[in-house]
Order: C-alpha cells, then sequence, then structure tokens
C-alpha cells in the first residue's frame, strides 16, 4: 500500500467515525439552540409564573406566559389518545401475531401501514372537515372542535407505532413457550394472556412509550381540530371542549411572532419542555425494547 | 379440582377472541372508510385544469414538495448512509454504540415541530438563509436522518460476511471492501430505504411552517434554493383553516394528491423490495 | 432373521394405556408415518428410538395432538387412551393435553418464578386457593427431585435455574396437572451426564404411577431406564417389544444394525 494510500485510508475512516457520532451531535446541539433562546424568557418571567401560571396570554400587555393550559390541554389530548390507541393497538398486534388467518394479516398489516404514513395535516383535514361535524351533530356539541376529537384522530396515528412494536414483541417470545403451555392443557387464549403477553411485557411497554411520544408530539392534527383555547380543561366535560397543546401553540404563534421578543422566547421554551419530555419517553422505550431482547433469548 | 365456579377456559377463549376480531375490524373499517371518501371526494373535485394550474391549481404546490423531497435526499443521504456504514462496518460494540443508537432513537422521537424550531434558530437565523427551500430541507433532512442511518445500516447487514472476507483476503483495505464490494451490493436496499424515509418529507408540515414555506407567492416555483415556497401539505393545511372561500371540492382534491403521493411513494419503495428480494443471488 | 416385512405387533402383557392402530401423518404430501399399530403399557416406561428424522417425535406428539399446532399436518387412523380416540372430534384437547403431559427437548422455563411456573397448570385449571396451591408445588417439585435445591428460593426467575434444574422444573410443571402420561421428547439432549442421571433416577420413581413414553437418541439410555422398545426407521415402527429383547436379540436385520451402532 503507497502512503498516499494509507493516508487516504486514514482519511476516510475518520469521516466516517465522525458521521457515526453525528446522532449524538445533534441531539445536542437541538437541546443547546432550544436552551439558548429558551432561556432569556427568564428575564420576563419566573420559571414559577411560567411552568404554574393558569393563563396563556403572550401578546397582552403585560404579556402572561403561564404554561399549565397548554400543558393540560397536551395531557389531556394525549391521554385521550392512549385510552382509545393501547387497548386497540395492542388487541391488533396480538391479534395479528397469534388469531389470525394469514389471509386477514395480509390485509392487516399494509393497513397499518398505510395508516402510519397518512400525513398528519391529513388527519387533521378529516377531523376538522368530516369527523368533526359528525360527531358535534351525533353529540350535540356546541362546537365541531373540541379535545376528544384530537384524543381520536391522534389514536389512529399513534396506534401503528403501539401495533408494530408491540407485534415484533409479540413475535419474539419463542415458539417452545407456547408448546410448553398448551401441552400443559392451556387454551389459545390462555396461553396468549399468561406466557406470551408476559413475556413481551419489555416490548409492549416500550411500543407503548412511543405511542405516548408520537401522540405528545404531533402538531398539526391538535392544531387543526382542537380548537386552540388556552384554558384549563376542566373535569370530563373538558375532552368535549376546546384546549389549546403545546406543540399547537408553538405551530400557531411562532409565524407571527417576531425574533428575540419574550413571546419567541416563550415558544422556545415550550420547545424545550416537549423536547425533554419526548427524551425522556424515549429513553425509557429504549430500555424496555432492549430488555424485551433479551427474554427472547 | 376447584371449588370456586368460574367461566370455563373454552368460553372465556371464545369472548377473547371474539373482541380481538372486533379490534381488527375497528383498524381496518376506519382506515378503508377513510381512503374510499378520499377517492371518492378528491376525485370529484380532482381535474387536469386543477393540478396544472399555477394560478389557482396544485401545480406550484406538487412541486414544491417534489423540490423539497430531492433535496432533503440529497442532504440526508450522504450523512446518514456515512453514518450506517460507521455502525455497520466500523464501529465495535460498546459505549459510544450504544449512546449513537440512543441518539437515534431520540431524535427519531423530537416533535416535528421542534425540528421547526431547531431550523429556525440555526439555519434561519444564525446561518442566516433566511426562509427558504434551502432552510427547510435542511431541518427536513435533520428530520429524516435517524429514518436514513436506520434503513442504510439494515441494508448493509444484508450483506454477507463472506463478501467482506473474500474481498480482505485479496488484500483490499477496508474502505475498498466497502466501497467496491459492500456498498455496491448494499445500494438497492440503500435506495429503498432513502425513498421510504424521505417520504416522510412528502407529508411532514410542522418542520416547514417557519422555515420556508409561504402561500400567495409572487413567483410561485422557487427559482433558486434561496427562494420561500409553497408544499401541498402547507397548501392543505392553509385551504383547510384560513381560507374557507375555498370551493370544498377543491381541498378534498389537494387532500387526495398528497394522500396519493405519500401511499405511492410507499408502495414504490415496497414493489422495489420485493423484486430486490427476488434477484438477490446469497 | 427378517429384514423385509414388519414384524407383527405383539400385544404386551397388563393393562394397556395407550394405543394406535393405523397411524399415519402427513405433512403436505409427505407421509411421515406409516400405519403404526402399538400397545403401549400402563406403568412403565416405553423408548422409541431411531436415527433422527425417523418420525418419532411426530409419533410421540400425536398422543397430546401437539402435531395440531402444524397446519401441514394430517393424521389418520387411531390414537386410543384408555380406549378412546384423542382425534375423535368431540374430544376436548386442553383436557386432553392436561392427561398427557409433555416435557420437551429443551427446557423451557416461563420467564417467571419457580412458583409461578410450577403453580401455572393447576392455575389454568382452576385452582386459586393459596394453600392448595402451595400444596401443589410442593408435591410437584419433590416429585421432580427439585424441591430440596429450591424451596428457599420459589420467588427466584426460573430462568436462573441450571439447565439439570430447568429440565427438572418442566417436569414438575408437568406433575403439577396431575397427568396420566408423560411424554418426554428427548429430556436429557441438552443435559450433561449428571442432569442426565438425575432425570433418569427420576423416570423410574416416576413410573410406579405413570405411563412415560421416552423419545431418545440416546441408546444406552433406553436400555437403561425403559422396560419396552420401539425402534422407528424413515416413518416406519420396524420392531417394538421387550427392551431386552430388542437389545439383545433383535428380530429384525435394521434393528440389529442400529443398536449395534452400525447406523444413525
Amino acid at each position: 500500500m503507497s502512503s498516499a494510500q494509507r493516508a487516504w485510508e486514514w482519511f476516510v475512516g475518520k469521516v466516517i467515525r465522525l458521521s457515526g457520532a453525528m446522532a449524538i451531535v445533534f441531539v445536542i446541539l437541538i437541546f443547546a439552540f432550544l436552551l439558548r433562546d429558551a432561556l432569556p424568557l427568564l428575564r420576563s418571567a419566573s420559571l414559577r409564573e411560567i411552568l404554574l401560571g393558569d393563563t396563556w396570554l403572550p401578546t397582552s400587555e403585560p404579556p402572561k406566559f403561564g404554561m399549565l393550559p397548554l400543558v393540560l390541554g397536551s395531557l389531556y389530548v394525549t391521554v385521550g389518545a392512549l385510552i382509545i390507541a393501547v387497548p386497540l393497538g395492542l388487541a391488533t398486534a396480538a391479534f395479528i401475531s397469534e388469531v389470525a388467518p394469514r389471509w386477514i394479516q395480509e390485509i392487516l398489516k399494509p393497513t397499518v401501514e398505510v395508516l402510519a404514513s397518512i400525513p398528519s395535516v391529513v388527519f387533521g383535514f378529516l377531523g376538522l372537515l368530516l369527523v368533526g361535524p359528525w360527531l358535534m351533530e351525533l353529540l350535540d356539541l356546541p362546537l365541531p372542535v373540541f379535545a376528544g376529537l384530537g384524543s381520536l384522530m391522534l389514536a389512529f396515528m399513534a396506534m401503528p407505532t403501539i401495533v408494530s412494536v408491540a407485534e415484533d414483541a409479540i413475535r419474539s417470545v419463542p415458539t417452545a413457550l407456547r408448546e410448553n403451555s398448551l401441552a400443559l392443557g392451556a387454551t389459545r387464549w390462555q396461553t396468549i394472556r399468561r406466557v406470551v403477553i408476559p413475556a413481551a411485557r419489555s416490548g409492549i411497554i416500550a411500543g407503548t412509550l412511543l405511542g405516548l411520544g408520537r401522540a405528545i408530539g404531533e402538531t398539526m392534527t391538535v392544531l387543526m381540530v382542537t380548537g386552540n383555547a388556552a384554558v384549563i380543561p376542566e373535569g370530563l366535560v373538558g375532552i368535549l371542549r376546546p384546549v389549546r397543546t403545546l406543540t399547537a401553540t408553538i405551530a400557531g404563534e411562532m409565524g407571527e411572532t417576531a425574533y428575540a421578543t419574550p413571546h419567541y422566547h416563550a415558544l422556545f421554551m415550550i420547545g424545550l419542555i416537549l423536547f425533554v419530555i419526548t427524551f425522556l419517553t424515549n429513553t425509557i422505550a429504549d430500555i424496555a425494547v432492549r430488555r424485551s431482547g433479551g427474554v427472547a433469548q | 379440582m376447584s371449588a370456586l365456579p368460574r367461566t370455563s377456559p373454552k368460553v372465556s377463549q371464545a369472548v377473547a377472541f371474539a373482541l380481538l376480531w372486533i379490534a381488527a375490524v375497528v383498524v381496518i373499517v376506519p382506515v378503508a372508510a377513510i381512503l374510499a371518501i378520499m377517492l371518492l371526494k378528491g376525485g370529484k373535485g380532482l381535474s387536469w385544469e386543477l393540478i396544472s394550474s399555477v394560478e389557482e391549481g396544485l401545480l406550484p404546490a406538487i412541486a414544491g414538495t417534489a423540490a423539497l423531497v430531492a433535496l432533503t435526499a440529497l442532504i440526508s443521504a450522504p450523512f446518514g448512509i456515512a453514518a450506517a456504514v460507521y455502525l455497520s462496518e466500523y464501529a465495535r460494540a460498546g459505549t459510544l454504540v450504544r449512546l449513537i443508537r440512543l441518539a437515534i432513537v431520540n431524535l427519531a422521537g423530537v416533535p416535528s415541530v421542534v425540528y421547526g424550531l431547531f431550523g429556525l434558530a440555526l439555519f434561519v437565523t444564525l446561518l442566516q438563509l433566511g426562509r427558504c427551500l434551502l432552510a427547510a430541507a435542511c431541518t427536513m433532512a435533520l428530520l429524516v436522518l435517524p429514518l436514513v442511518i436506520t434503513a442504510s445500516e439494515e441494508a448493509l447487514r444484508q450483506v454477507p460476511r463472506r463478501l467482506r472476507e473474500a474481498s480482505l483476503a485479496l488484500g483490499a483495505t477496508r474502505w475498498q471492501t466497502i466501497r467496491k464490494v459492500v456498498l455496491p451490493n448494499a445500494l438497492p436496499g440503500i435506495i429503498t430505504g432513502l425513498i421510504l424515509s424521505v417520504g416522510r418529507a412528502a407529508g411532514e408540515t410542522a418542520p416547514i411552517l417557519f422555515t420556508g414555506a409561504f402561500y400567495g407567492l409572487t413567483h410561485p416555483f422557487p427559482r433558486s434554493l434561496g427562494d420561500p415556497f409553497v408544499a401541498l401539505t402547507y397548501k392543505l393545511f392553509v385551504d383547510a383553516t384560513e381560507f374557507p372561500h375555498v370551493e370544498e371540492a377543491e381541498k378534498w382534491a389537494t387532500a387526495a394528491v398528497l394522500v396519493a403521493l405519500v401511499v405511492a411513494m410507499n408502495l414504490a419503495a415496497a414493489v422495489f423490495r420485493a423484486r430486490l428480494r427476488r434477484a438477490r443471488r446469497w | 432373521m427378517s429384514s423385509d416385512a414388519n414384524l407383527p405387533i405383539k400385544k404386551p402383557e397388563g393393562e394397556i394405556k395407550l394405543e394406535t392402530h393405523d397411524l399415519s401423518l402427513y405433512y403436505d404430501g409427505f407421509h411421515a408415518l406409516k400405519n403404526i399399530s402399538v400397545y403401549i403399557p400402563a406403568r412403565r416406561i416405553t423408548a422409541l428410538i431411531g436415527p433422527s428424522g425417523c418420525g418419532k417425535s411426530s409419533f410421540l406428539r400425536c398422543f397430546n395432538r401437539m402435531n395440531d399446532l402444524i397446519q401441514s399436518a394430517r393424521v389418520t387412523g387411531e390414537v386410543l387412551i384408555d380406549g378412546a380416540n384423542v382425534y375423535d372430534r368431540t374430544t376436548d384437547v386442553a383436557a386432553l393435553r392436561k392427561r398427557v403431559g409433555m416435557v420437551f427437548q429443551t427446557p423451557n422455563p416461563f420467564p417467571m418464578s419457580i412458583y409461578d411456573n410450577v403453580a401455572y397448570g393447576p392455575r389454568l385449571h382452576g385452582i386459586r386457593e393459596r394453600s392448595a396451591l402451595d400444596e401443589v408445588v410442593e408435591k410437584s417439585l419433590r416429585g421432580a427431585a427439585l424441591w430440596d435445591e429450591v424451596k428457599d428460593t420459589l420467588r427466584k426467575s426460573a430462568l436462573d435455574l441450571s439447565g439439570g434444574q430447568q429440565q427438572r422444573l418442566s417436569i414438575a410443571r408437568v406433575l403439577a396437572v396431575e397427568p396420566e402420561v408423560l411424554l418426554m421428547d428427548e429430556p436429557c439432549s441438552a443435559l450433561d451426564p449428571t442432569a442426565t442421571f438425575k432425570i433418569e433416577e427420576l423416570m423410574i420413581e416416576l413410573m410406579e404411577n405413570y405411563t412415560i413414553v421416552i423419545v431418545t437418541h440416546n441408546m444406552y439410555q433406553a436400555s437403561r431406564v425403559s422396560q419396552y422398545t420401539g425402534f422407528f426407521l424413515l416413518g416406519d415402527l420396524i420392531e417394538y417389544g421387550d427392551t431386552v429383547q430388542i437389545f439383545e436379540n433383535p428380530k429384525d436385520q435394521r434393528t440389529d444394525d442400529y443398536v449395534r451402532g452400525r447406523f444413525g
């Protein structure tokens, strides 16, 4: 090997190694930039006012940056979405991998994939023009946009994630465990419920967490169908009233905000909160996925 | 055997399986209904005029989306493939790889609107690109990067080890082996993954909201990377929420075109992949 | 010694627990078991030997209908337990498998505690009371000669046990559902000699109360533990009879070749 060749080999190796670490660099960069543009907000309001304040009026005089209504709005919509998506998603995953005849599997799997690929703005559009008005009439609601509608649309968006991760986990449970259970006189359902699902538990938890991350971070759908009223939702009936989520606030307001104003920093603060929440859920989910890989051995 | 009266396992199984069937139906039916309604309503509003008209039609949005997707692919591919080559060919299991994988998972989980904020802060403001096609594509490239890395790595790992060993045994260096043997064999798989990943870019709205997408442009088509643009997703969003005078048929047509485009990209990748599997000789 | 036609099957003396008549098994088009007729005596150990792929495991799995799990498998003929056909349309398969327990080639503890593994079957079949479960668990673990080793660690994960302990746990798990028959599919193939010896001892103890059918690759094992032996070759039951006779005085040339280690 000539020395030029050796130098080239060395250089390429370095470049590729650097690229490898790029993902880490970008996570840190995103965090740093959010921090940089979020922290100046603390000059306009205290952390306590920001996190616990119940009024979000960023353009009034003086502005109020209470994010509690937004946090609760996100919580309402997300929890609602999970209540629909988790049981349905897990049932579908169990159905696909354990119960369905092959031809049904072949319909269901691509259906879930198509569902995953439909853009969020299309879900918002459908909610706004089709499902919302229909539910308003059906339930006799004052408005066609409300928290529960966001939950419903989000549920269908988070479901593919839940289904595919949970299905992988269920599939990786060794066949021998199923056989052992059946050989002890268990029915197929007893085997699924008592052996397969417990063995796939970590993967199922991971799928749920990833679905949760997806639902919290979803933007366009909730921006379009939840009504965007920054009020603290009250009780159960709150799901039938408009709310505003963290993501929708950023998407709805950043367009009209001047650079480096307190409002601008406030929107970055929201971004920072979202980043931290999704970072935590994804990291925990990742650990759970790794653990479920251990069970399969 | 048991003193307690209880439901027979047979009956619980029948009930449980019935519920699972219902769950599957609850998933399939709405999706099928949505696609059907979309085709029906969108098809009615769809005309060649609507698609091809520059002033009233979808052409600028289609062109904008196409430009965005192409540029996103161009930017994300080299970085993503290089990172994948590192993970599959250079890296040894350890803390660094563990951290990289965790970072990839987290990048994939960052909400798209947060990518929008990051793009605004870095590309639009700090690097002074302004709100334009390039800034939007850079933002989008970052968003699809974890997908590109994951898909490319999978394609690289499909290349059998004996091909690498054969090349190394002939005295090729590591990089020569990668460039002459591994990458060419993995290329079809990488391209499939790339199509699927950048397909995401066609469907995303939030990251381009404040990095380059506009409505009612003086120049409907971007003339350079520094121009703002309109995308299908963005147009659908604005039409649906801010311009009630746009005819409903047109909105449905826009939505149908968008869904058709995204589903078509997925189908293309699926077909491509199926062919690949059949053609593979190892 | 003849080697052309299969020898007529002699009915062993005493009580018969399992029998098959003209049993055939097909995977898609492949004829995996060919018209097998056999009588398996109660409370004895019957060994099934033969080279791999000869159909002995498939045969074993007919008695508890585990072949049902393979979609392409089709069965003709009769399999009787206490004179009743297990392939009858009205058979409750779960109830059948409770009567006919099975120990697999590799131990497969469920990813739960030792206690929960053993209590799994009884719970399935409706036992809920703590005291009753405790009793079954202890009895089964004692029956599987594992109690003394694990009585203080019942709450620990079964995955932490050694291979031999895991296999005895699998046996305890089967005993806990109080079966009448124990099918063992090469239960020692994944174990070291010491663990194998323990399982063999255990089988001889269990013979008092259970009808045991064991598939084994190991001819010495078959000759050590069983009273009856069947030799399978390419889906045929070549010879079946008293173990001593099969090993010392086989009537078929192929059996002779196999037990003398000329092929396999």
